[in-house]
């Protein structure tokens, strides 16, 4: 990691309060920094946090009813205590997000071209001419066929595949330096995923952004990521290179997770699985918050909330028994 | 005999009608689909959207009807099945669905959604039934104390559990799981892929696994068949189509599987352009508008599906000429001895202390 982050996450937590009155932990003490042209993986099951994490860096959790505490620095702004109007002029431009669902996240009364030159003129202004000439640029670098003409094409006209690239070409339409791609490929068949994660990989060498990836999938983490961050129940259990984490997990969780995906590369009898279910995040337990699922466990992990602490250089852990190869050799 | 043969399936849906009612354009969801089952084992049907693979699944069972075609379970012609005959036939076949939160009624309790399908096929008098659903309850995982909750109580994997058991509560020979784990959690999905390999164990089911993941297909499955735009492409042992995959759509799409290991050295083949509409399916090879080794009797002449002597079927013209794929095949050692060891530590630790009612009981000779 260089010395200055582009971006640092400091004891973030995120409250929601419900209507009921009831108060949910959707994100507690979690400690993040990504550098230039870094990738990490963020990585979970549903409902650990994870969008959560990258909703509160674009400022897009809605104020009345989430309570977050904390801080996101990024390039000398705390995003947490910006004005809004300071966020407006980040996002887009600075800062950019793709998200899960690109059916839904296009506007389907407006074209592909006007929704990427509403970008440009709003962050970067100029003639809408030269505007239009960037969008259809941005349309080939993600390689859509005959770009100068489907720039006219509204939405609906689009496959799927090709309407996650028009969300690739406008989040890419200011060259951020962060972008945040929350589950970019998950609702892609598998040939078109390898041609979007292509993709990515393509735009990383040239762009020099720093992406955080947010996934379930940790083949997409190992092909694309340099470092992962391991979610559960609101808390970061891990975080270390892709190399270390898929080749000596240091959290029960993590090693669970790898031993329950069906792999190519791997013959399995049997799967591992993780027992029992995620805990209730309006009361979280006492203790680690894995404790219940978790087959290592003794008196002490229930008692007080493990700290996430080095194991090895770069490699943390939020075990009390790491590192875990002594417990098994 | 095989449990399931099936022979030239065929149906198109009508996409687009005159102001007449004439038809005027048809999506060939499944054209010329062929293959056969035996009892006890497992065909997957692998697949990208709108290949036709659901499309099967829900012909195999009568819940649409072939255009042409014919299906034999256990030698009885089903497409002759009166109304009747039908009914009495899903007892033998069942079907799970992909999304666990739509498959179950809900406003009915998981003890009336289990002993419905008691009721209809008159198996087990009223006075047994509740100790039956709490033997099936107990089959597949579950407390049979969760027999009054209804189905919003549960969690995803929780339901989907649900569905398998009544699924079983027929006693079936077939069932068809349609992507039952695409819709849940990695570490939920484990759990039910587990289930249904020690169901199938224990009660000699026949499953077709209809699912777009060639991972899960290869835990699974004991025969493959690759479908693109509403035919086989190519079928095999799933052992062989894992080892040297030959279609290369196959090939394709066991190269785009992003594998869970770093350092992975293998080489990708990425498909140019996007998926045809089966509207509209290309002439010739239906694959070959993204076919890295086109050749120009490909986008003329549909190739047929032809087996080698080991009943590896592959449809493609140039089958004998493509170079060898191992440079894509994933290489074992996804596991670091180090992960092989925590693995084997983690699974044996919570084989040991099983919370009560997440995972399977004794539930010996519970069905018969």
């Amino acid at each position: 990691m260089s010395t200055s982050p582009l971006i640092e996450i400091e004891d973030l937590r995120i409250r929601f309060h419900g209507d009921d009155g009831r108060v949910t932990h959707a994100v507690d003490s979690v400690d993040l920094s990504v550098a230039n042209g870094a990738t990490l993986g963020l990585v979970g099951e549903s409902g650990c946090g994870k969008s959560v994490t990258s909703l509160a860096i674009m400022g897009l959790l809605p104020k009345q009813n989430a309570e977050i505490s904390g801080a996101i620095r990024f390039d000398g702004f705390d995003l947490l205590k910006t004005s809004d109007q300071t966020l407006r002029d980040l996002r887009g431009n600075r800062l950019a997000m793709i998200f899960q669902e690109p059916m839904t996240s296009l506007n389907p009364s407006f074209t592909i071209g006007d929704q990427i030159i509403e970008t440009i003129l709003r962050h970067r202004g100029g003639s809408r001419k030269s505007a239009r000439e960037r969008a259809i640029e941005l349309l080939r670098r993600v390689h859509i066929p005959s770009a100068e003409r489907r720039i006219d094409d509204y939405p609906h006209k689009l496959s799927g595949g090709m309407r996650q690239r028009v969300m690739i070409a406008m989040a890419l339409a200011c060259d951020p330096q962060l972008l945040i791609a929350d589950e970019p490929t998950t609702a892609l068949d598998v040939t078109l995923q390898a041609q979007i994660l292509e993709l990515m990989r393509e735009l990383k060498a040239a762009s020099g952004a720093a992406i955080i990836l947010i996934t379930h999938d940790l083949g997409v983490v190992a092909e694309v990521c340099d470092e992962v961050a391991v979610m559960y129940a609101g808390e970061i259990v891990e975080r270390a290179t892709v190399d270390e984490l898929f080749s000596a997990p240091q959290h029960p969780y993590t090693v669970g997770l790898l031993g329950s995906i069906p792999r190519l590369d791997h013959r399995a009898e049997q799967l591992a699985t993780i027992e029992g279910m995620v805990p209730n995040m309006a009361q979280p337990p006492a203790g680690c918050r894995f404790s219940a699922r978790c087959p290592f466990v003794l008196d002490a992990c229930t008692r007080t909330p493990p700290p996430l602490v080095e194991i090895s250089a770069g490699h943390l852990s939020r075990c009390i028994r790491a590192p875990l190869e002594l417990l098994v050799s | 005999m095989a449990l399931l043969e099936v022979q030239g399936l065929v149906k198109h849906f009508v996409a687009e009608r005159s102001l007449f009612g004439r038809a005027l354009a048809h999506v060939k969801a499944v054209d010329g689909v062929s293959f056969s089952l035996e009892a006890g084992k497992t065909l997957a049907l692998v697949g990208e959207s709108g290949c036709g693979k659901s499309t099967v699944s829900r012909l195999v069972l009568r819940l649409i009807e072939p255009d042409a075609g014919a299906i034999r379970f256990e030698g009885r012609d089903l497409l002759a099945l009166d109304a009747g005959a039908l009914r009495a036939f899903r007892r033998e076949a069942q079907i799970i669905f992909q999304d666990p939160y739509a498959s179950l009624n809900p406003r009915m309790t998981v003890g009336q959604i289990l002993a419905e399908p008691l009721a209809l096929h008159d198996l087990v008098p009223a006075a047994r039934r509740r100790e039956r659903v709490e033997e099936i309850l107990r089959l597949v995982g579950l407390e049979p104390r969760l027999a009054r909750r209804y189905p919003h109580e549960f969690s995803g994997g929780q339901r989907q559990r649900i569905a398998i058991a009544r699924a079983l509560a027929v006693e079936p020979k077939l069932i068809i799981c349609d992507e039952p784990v695409s819709a849940l959690d990695v570490s939920i999905r484990s759990q039910i892929l587990n289930l249904l390999r020690e169901l199938q164990d224990r009660l000699g089911l026949a499953y077709i696994f209809v699912s777009h993941d060639l991972a899960v297909v290869k835990h699974i499955a004991d025969h493959v068949a690759v479908m693109n735009l509403g035919q086989i492409v190519e079928t095999a042992e799933a052992d062989a189509l894992f080892a040297s995959p030959r279609h290369p759509y196959s090939r394709a799409l066991l190269s785009a599987i992003p594998l869970p290991q770093p350092k992975a050295k293998r080489a990708t083949v990425l498909l140019e352009g996007e998926i045809p509409s089966a509207l509209n399916p290309p002439a010739g090879c239906r694959f070959h508008t993204r076919c890295p080794f086109v050749v120009e009797r490909c986008r003329s002449e549909a190739p047929a599906l032809l087996a080698d002597g080991a009943g590896h079927a592959t449809a493609c013209h140039r089958t004998a000429e493509l170079p060898s794929a191992d440079a894509i095949l994933p290489t074992d050692g996804g596991f670091s001895p180090t992960l092989s060891k925590l693995v084997a530590a983690f699974s044996r630790k919570t084989e040991g202390g099983r919370p009560a009612g997440v995972n399977i009981q004794c539930a010996a000779s519970t069905t018969k």
